[in-house]
């Protein structure tokens, strides 16, 4: 069996310990939550780091609460946690929808959503969750606390604007009203990463065009929101052919690679066919209904 | 480093190096074997324990990480389990409906069927499939596995049967 | 249909029989609940790494980045200067042992550690004794491998051309990597056959590399004694027996001071019949170090160098009338072994048993011929529930009786049920030399076609098409040969595929079977107390089965092929026998009568006309190990041993149909129904043959939908861990619905055919067929497997693509 490369390990008892820790023991400390995406690249040995500095014990990052047009997520709460919340699939369905395909059962009861924004994965879900709901992420360091929205904490493949000695503490997704969501993906057995995936977001005006939309893909090569694609909905009523436009414009936007997953003609496709679903289930789940193309 | 924790309602303490993987400090730390691995990567699922009674990939966990928390092996699931003791439901329906051939996923499979009759004590077909599925079987098919824990869930408080007794 | 057997009549009249009256305490055929369950419950299986020996040291394997390059050099000094690590070798350490290189099972030889180069990413270089794992992995790092890169070949269709590197030049006169030709049937005959007929249809049709990928990954522990000279090897083998002899032969380590121990093995499928580099190292290591020294390979290293499957690259073509009759079917294979042909099959059968393409039809004419090639990748072939390669073979008949089908547009189940072998044609002789035992095809597929609602299925289906949904249904039916088998055909390195059974009955009336066969799961400790207790009339929990020690049971080649209830199935039966005639005699004498006046019935012999005068046969036991006067030529005891030489394989059959719905937006396929109808003849444990028909299943959904061991030019091998090596968890599986019918084997004693690998074998080609039959609107006739989303789009797109 694989096994990781020695290294030393404390255990946080608070925020502000973990934040010494890190400090104390330096740029080779790495902090570890869930542990999903870093130990399997530790035992594979592409990841050595000296330290580990175990944050389960942070009660206070394992928090959901709606507070003043907020949804308070802390960095610890577990996939799990997430999948079982009323509240989380009442105000934002897409994050059921991508808790239901994130790995499987049992890694759902350890990966957290502050590891997942960490790891930034490209093939990794809540980002595009994130994205597509225009949640922040805040970040505790020795300057202290800041709040940075995901576009900007998002820095590309596996990077962040968490620095090493920072700690990714509490996610918060606005409350919109009027707004419903969705998310969707491929992937060739339950459990893998996505081949591609998509999410909506969309918000219905009192005259029943759409006041806003998000629109996210997953491993299909778009860093942030497919603004373009987005803004044709804006201002619209819902339309089986405003849809497809859409749709259209977000595969455009999307440049996925080819790999084992699928070649790149495939996950365009999937892009502008994924796109269209979770439109599709966003706008029926804020009650419009879209007239056939 | 030492680590406490609680195994299947005893307390052990040991000292242990901080990589050590909880499936291997169950394993070679404690001599409980039948927690088996099958992957490195937490995709198959036959290291499945559960910590504070949920499942767990074992392989996928420090056992510094465990410290002071409470870890249910397949060893723990009778009651009594020194002398075979008396089965849980789970075991019994395993050995009923043809739940297992090898062996070897079916302590990680047991254990997650455990946790999901905890919280679930009628769980329909898909709910169970559902909840198996970050564990693999080579053998069965999973059909078998499915009736194993849906007996289970009909006969919440087995007892032994006959051929269990005389076995 | 046909009864299981016959069985003794019933006497008129009769005392209760004591052995039966007892529920709870089953004898004999039926559904009982499996003896080993209660230790695998409950933890208490004894796996191969459950097991540590005192002072025992853990061995780490090296391994070649490269698929292809030059052996530079080799630094060990920083692995040796680790506190902890006890010893490295490499392959020149093994060179100075002639150990370096190993016999394969194919008269090949295959690298224990490389010497002159690497051949497959993935191969062994060298290896580190140390004195806990963590510390072997860990001093792996510190060795220092030099490689001068070569030109690889990864493309089995490329590995001819001239020019292409020569990857045996360590075999003398190997000048491309070209390894065997072979062929079956009459060529001439097939060509004029095709030559007249009114259609040929034509189709590549791939079998990708898979792999066995058992939950337990494979591993040995190596205990040589020094002073003694014995070495004990603790292995995940499916052949113990045989392992021990090719050890005598090639470690020059006398063959009685080994003994070979197969504990609980966590699934084999083929994987875990022939010997890895790691376990001879293993063996050096214990010699090396004097202590015990135990290896297990992780998940990577299982699915990257030891035993893959399939990877036939098969030309189909199938003549047939206008009308439906098809007549001849014609085949070239372009066969990748690998870097080392170390294929585990009889000698005879380069191919293994791929000459049984001609499936289930009763044909004119049959030719195939298969072209076996070196590539860059690793060794194996014939694996994973495959039953010497009836898997290709059943795979590429039953695609191209569809292909067929579609081109006549014909129902594909009516055109099956129009050219199967009949009844009264067995035993049948098909056209490439096999005798199939037994079989009657049609009511299988006919009550397969019931249970699924194959009318009601096609209407769902044309209405769906109608509204533009993809809705497939799948045909398949096999016929499996297995059994292997007899010793004048049959050897595995000169070794006849022959199995040794002892049973004894002890005085109290229990008893002992001694097997050669190894379980990996399918229930050897019940199946096996059954056949006794069916011949003997003892309860099968008073029937220990031992099995899985050399030292312990008698010679025999092993479980693979589904060969375990064929063969030593058959020389369980006829040791109990043996014991149930010496009993008779003894009987006789107990009961002052003679053994032809005595009438058996399940568990007691009984005077004929007076049922009240019987001995029962723990009486008889009491009585042979006792006082009784034993009649002339009749020893005390009520002992015997077997070694069975089946007189030819069997041929167990199914019929499967499969429906999937394919996602028309995504390309991604559900398989909803799968209804399996096999024919396995006797069937011992009704339970346990159902449960090796459901693995099976999940197999050929696996290898249909996702399974692939793929490479990228440079030889990366792709699968090589469970985030790539997809294989199907419950939620890809649909709940089984099976039924079976019972033609028994006219040649076997209990009339048993074997199940292991039906299903593997039967459910590939169920799925692909009802992926094509979805995808039919497009225009498509054929899809390799695996049936992945990408590519089932791809093939919508009037694109399908081989994986390779």
């Amino acid at each position: 069996m694989q096994v990781p490369a020695p290294f030393e390990y404390a255990r946080a008892t608070s925020v502000q310990d973990a934040l010494e820790l890190l400090e104390r023991h330096g740029p080779e400390s790495h902090v570890i939550a869930g542990g999903h995406s870093l130990l399997p690249m530790m035992k594979l040995r592409l990841a050595r780091p000296e330290w580990l500095i175990d944050i389960n014990d942070l009660a206070e990052l394992r928090h959901i609460t709606e507070d003043a047009g907020v949804l308070r997520v802390g960095a610890l709460t577990r996939h799990a946690a997430l999948l079982g919340s009323d509240v989380v699939g009442r105000l934002f369905p897409i994050v059921h929808d991508a808790e239901k395909v994130i790995a499987d059962p049992v890694v759902r009861n350890r990966g957290t959503i502050g590891g997942s924004l960490g790891q930034a994965d490209p093939a990794e879900d809540l980002t595009t969750v994130c994205d597509v709901l225009r949640a922040q992420v805040v970040i505790v360091g020795p300057a202290g606390e800041r709040v940075v929205d995901v576009a900007e904490f998002h820095r590309g493949p596996y990077e962040t604007a968490c620095e090493q000695n920072e700690l990714i503490t509490e996610v918060r997704f606005p409350i919109r009203t009027g707004s419903a969501s969705a998310y969707e993906k491929v992937e060739r057995r339950v459990g893998d990463w996505a081949v591609a995936a998509a999410g909506a977001a969309v918000q219905l005006g009192d005259d029943g065009t759409i006041a806003d939309a998000a629109i996210g893909l997953t491993a299909l090569g778009l860093e942030g929101l497919a603004t373009d694609a987005a803004a044709v909905l804006v201002g619209q009523r819902p339309s089986e052919d405003l849809i497809a436009e859409a749709a259209r414009l977000a595969a455009e936007a999307s440049s996925p690679v080819e790999d084992q997953r699928g070649p790149v003609d495939y996950k365009r496709h999937l892009a502008d066919e994924l796109t269209r679903r979770v439109l599709r289930r966003a706008l029926e789940r804020v009650g419009a209904t879209a007239t056939a193309a | 480093m030492q680590v406490t924790m609680t195994v299947n309602g005893t307390e052990v303490t040991r000292d242990v190096e901080p990589r050590l993987l909880l499936v291997h400090f169950l394993r070679e730390t404690l001599g409980l074997t039948g927690t088996h691995w099958g992957c490195d990567t937490s995709n198959c699922g036959t290291c499945v324990v559960l910590v504070d009674g949920e499942p767990v990939k074992s392989c996928t966990a420090l056992a510094a990480m465990t410290d002071g928390h409470e870890v249910r092996t397949v060893e723990g699931l009778a009651q009594g389990a020194a002398g075979g003791g008396t089965l849980d439901p789970v075991q019994q329906g395993f050995m009923e409906e043809h739940g297992l051939q090898c062996g070897f996923c079916t302590p990680g499979m047991m254990l997650t069927a455990r946790a999901l009759l905890d919280r679930e004590p009628d769980p329909d077909e898909a709910t169970i499939r559902e909840a198996i599925s970050g564990q693999i079987c080579r053998c069965t098919g999973y059909a078998t596995i499915v009736r194993s824990i849906q007996w289970a869930a009909a006969h919440p408080a087995a007892a032994p049967t006959e051929q269990e007794v005389v076995a | 249909m046909t009864t299981v057997q016959e069985r003794s009549p019933m006497p008129q009249e009769r005392e209760p029989n004591p052995a039966l009256t007892d529920p709870s305490r089953p004898i004999g055929f039926g559904r009982v609940q499996r003896k080993e369950d209660p230790r695998f419950v409950r933890g208490k299986g004894r796996y191969l790494d459950d097991v540590v020996l005192p002072g025992m040291l853990h061995g780490a394997v090296l391994r070649s980045p490269m698929a292809h390059a030059r052996l530079v050099s080799i630094d060990t000094t920083e692995a040796l200067a680790h506190p902890k690590v006890h010893a490295v070798i490499t392959g020149k350490d093994l060179e100075g042992l002639n150990l370096a290189w190993a016999p394969t099972l194919s008269a090949d030889v295959q690298a224990v550690l490389a010497t002159d180069k690497v051949r497959f990413q993935g191969q062994e270089v060298a290896f580190v004794v140390a004195e806990d794992r963590y510390s072997a992995r860990d001093a792996l790092e510190l060795i220092d491998v030099e490689y001068e890169e070569l030109p690889v070949v990864i493309d089995a269709r490329r590995a001819l051309d001239p020019g292409a590197a020569v990857i045996r030049d360590d075999k003398e006169g190997q000048t491309d990597n070209h390894i065997f030709d072979w062929e079956a049937g009459d060529k001439a005959e097939t060509d004029a056959v095709f030559a007249r007929a009114d259609v040929v249809v034509r189709q590549e049709v791939v079998y990708p590399r898979v792999h066995p990928a058992p939950m337990e990954t494979c591993g040995a522990i190596a205990d040589y004694d020094p002073i003694d000279g014995k070495l004990t090897l603790y292995e995940t083998t499916q052949a113990p027996h045989a392992h021990r002899t090719l050890y005598a032969m090639v470690a020059g380590i006398p063959e009685h001071k080994i003994r070979v121990i197969a504990g609980d093995i966590g699934g084999g499928f083929g994987n875990k019949v022939g010997i890895y580099p790691g376990y001879v190292c293993a063996i050096v290591g214990s010699i090396v170090t004097g202590k015990p020294v135990k290896w297990v390979e992780d998940r990577s290293e299982n699915l990257m160098s030891t035993s893959f499957a399939r990877d036939y690259i098969m030309k189909g073509e199938v003549a047939a009338t206008r009308d439906g009759k098809i007549l001849a079917v014609r085949t070239h294979v372009l066969a990748d072994h690998g870097a080392f042909n170390a294929t585990a099959q009889p000698t005879k059968y380069p191919a293994g048993f791929f000459s049984i393409f001609t499936g289930s039809y009763d044909l004119e004419a049959a030719h195939c011929s298969v072209t076996g090639v070196y590539t860059n990748k690793a060794p194996g072939g014939v694996a994973y529930a495959c039953s010497f390669r009836v898997t290709e073979a059943v795979y590429l008949v039953e695609r191209m009786v569809d292909v067929l089908a579609q081109e006549l547009e014909m129902d594909p189940a009516e055109l099956r049920l129009a050219n199967f072998i009949r009844p009264e044609q067995f035993p049948y002789k098909n056209k490439t030399g096999w005798e199939y035992d037994s079989g009657d095809y049609e009511p299988a597929l006919r009550m397969c076609m019931e249970q699924i609602g194959y009318a009601d299925l096609r209407r769902e289906q044309a209405e769906k098409r109608a509204r533009g949904e993809l809705m497939g249904i799948g045909v398949s039916f096999f016929t499996e040969t297995v059994g292997a088998g007899p010793r004048k055909h049959m050897d595995i390195v000169g070794l006849g595929m022959n199995d040794g059974a002892e049973v004894r009955v002890h005085p109290t009336g229990k008893a002992v079977v001694r097997i050669s066969v190894q379980t990996q799961g399918q229930g050897h400790e019940t199946t096996f107390a059954q056949i006794v207790g069916e011949e003997l009339g003892i309860p099968t929990e008073d029937i220990e089965v031992v099995h899985g020690d050399t030292d312990q049971t008698p010679f025999g080649l092993g479980t693979y092929g589904s060969r375990s209830t064929p063969v030593s199935g058959g020389a369980v039966a006829l040791a109990a026998r043996k014991v149930r005639e010496k009993a008779k005699a003894i009987a006789a004498a107990m009961l002052e009568t003679r053994p032809e006046d005595l009438e058996w019935e399940k568990g007691r012999f009984y005077v004929k006309g007076d049922p009240s005068a019987a001995k029962t046969i723990s009486e008889i036991a009491l009585g042979a190990h006792g006082t009784v006067e034993l009649p002339e030529g009749v020893d005390g005891n009520l002992d015997a041993e077997v070694t069975y030489d089946p007189p030819n394989l069997t041929f167990p059959f199914g019929a499967y149909i499969c429906v999937v719905d394919v996602d028309p937006g995504t390309g991604k396929v559900k398989v909803r129904r799968f209804v399996a109808v096999d024919d396995c003849g006797t069937r011992i444990n009704p339970m346990i043959v159902e449960g090796q028909i459901h693995g099976g299943l999940a197999d050929g959904v696996g290898m249909a939908l996702m399974e692939f061991i793929g490479f990228d030019e440079q030889g990366n091998c792709l699968g090589g861990s469970f985030m790539d090596y997809l294989i199907p968890t419950a939620m890809e599986v649909p709940d089984w619905e099976t039924g079976y019918t019972v033609t028994p084997s006219p040649h076997h004693p209990i009339g048993a055919k074997g199940i292991g690998e039906s299903a593997t074998v039967g459910s590939p080609p169920a799925v692909v067929n009802a992926v094509v039959d979805a995808l039919a609107p497009f225009g498509v006739t054929h899809l390799d497997m695996p049936c992945t989303p990408a590519r089932v789009w791809a093939a919508m797109q009037g694109r399908p693509t081989p994986p390779i």
